[in-house]
């Protein structure tokens, strides 16, 4: 009997052991739970990147679903995550809308031109403002909107094929699943 | 003597960091203060463990003026700590409230608190020294006297 007690400071090391283990691997630290899930996208009346004058609303983002991705010139996985998120749009036809995340509007026309534009339009924010309206804290980040306009999905960091195969398309096909 | 002259100016620089926040003038000197308690207890989303007062990153700035565009707008410290959560979630708080989500949070370690306290009770029971009875003195006694 008393031998066994001898244990217990081991087994409650392992147990310890065990649950940081887990807390250090098993989960991205930086990854937030976002808290924007299934709440309506907020409200922006915001410039359109290319097309002086010309601004979008949140009245123009509802009626379809949507992909939303906040990128910039400056965000080098926005480049690692160009090319599927311009596969998408092209063979889905799911409408992808780009938010411009504090950059130089000019410089991000540039950056389109380069590498191909998937994206419906682009909203400016320079600022940075509108990104914490809608909880970005680094880019790139990706939100799925359904037709009514609320937030479905986020994604933090880039879109790629295993993304896009394990949790986008799931995500669509659940709001398919409701209509 | 380097390594001292290093440490200094590594104090003096975080000095100067600390007061970067402060540049802001506010139309309301109570406001300045409240800003600067908010900061404290508000987390950057982007470090693991800074708060928006110390951090560098840029979203941190961005959210310094997002709070200091609530403040001179009128909101109370509660309104601009739930603004916040809204949109980051319980992370950005330093100081989270209780929900069914987070108990293990707030319930363990004084869980923890009471078994320690428990277990050193219990030990220090276990060691209290009891006096010999008369019998069990003798038996000392005659053991000691055995190994002269």
């Amino acid at each position: 009997m008393n031998r066994a007690r001898l244990f217990i400071p081991m087994a409650v090391f392992a147990v310890l052991a065990c649950f940081l283990f887990l807390g250090f691997t098993l989960r991205d630290p930086h990854e937030l739970p976002s808290a924007l899930i299934d709440r309506p996208f907020p409200d922006f009346d915001l410039p359109i990147l290319g097309k002086p004058g010309a601004r979008a609303t949140r009245a123009d983002l509802v009626g379809q679903r949507r992909l939303v991705n906040v990128w910039a010139t400056w965000c080098p996985t926005c480049l690692a995550e160009h090319g599927e998120l311009s596969r998408i749009a092209n063979e889905t036809g799911l409408s992808v809308i780009g938010i411009n995340y504090k950059d130089d509007p000019s410089e991000a026309s540039r950056w389109l031109a380069r590498h191909g534009d998937p994206y419906d339009y682009n909203i400016v924010d320079v600022s940075g403002d509108f990104g914490v309206e809608i909880g970005v804290y680094g880019a790139p980040e990706t939100f799925l909107v359904d037709a009514e306009g609320t937030i479905r999905y986020k994604r933090v960091g880039d879109v790629n094929e295993d993304i896009w195969r394990e949790e986008l398309q799931p995500a669509i096909a659940a709001l398919e699943a409701l209509r | 003597m380097m390594l001292r002259v290093c440490a200094m100016l590594v104090a003096v620089a975080c000095l100067l960091g600390a007061s970067a926040i402060d540049g802001f003038d506010f139309s309301n000197p109570g406001l300045a203060d409240r800003y600067r308690v908010l900061l404290s207890e508000l987390r950057c989303p982007k470090c693991l463990n800074e708060s928006l007062a110390s951090s560098g990153a840029p979203i941190a700035r961005d959210l310094r003026r997002t709070v200091r565009r609530l403040l001179e707008e009128g909101a109370t410290d509660d309104e601009v700590r739930v603004y916040l959560q809204e949109r980051y979630g319980d992370f950005v708080l330093y100081d989270p409230e209780f929900r069914m989500t987070n108990w293990p949070l707030w319930v363990v370690p004084p869980v923890l608190l009471l078994i320690a306290v428990v277990v050193v009770a219990r030990v220090g029971v276990l060691r209290r020294r009891v006096p010999l009875t008369k019998r069990e003195r003798e038996q000392v006694a005659r053991l000691l006297d055995d190994d002269r």
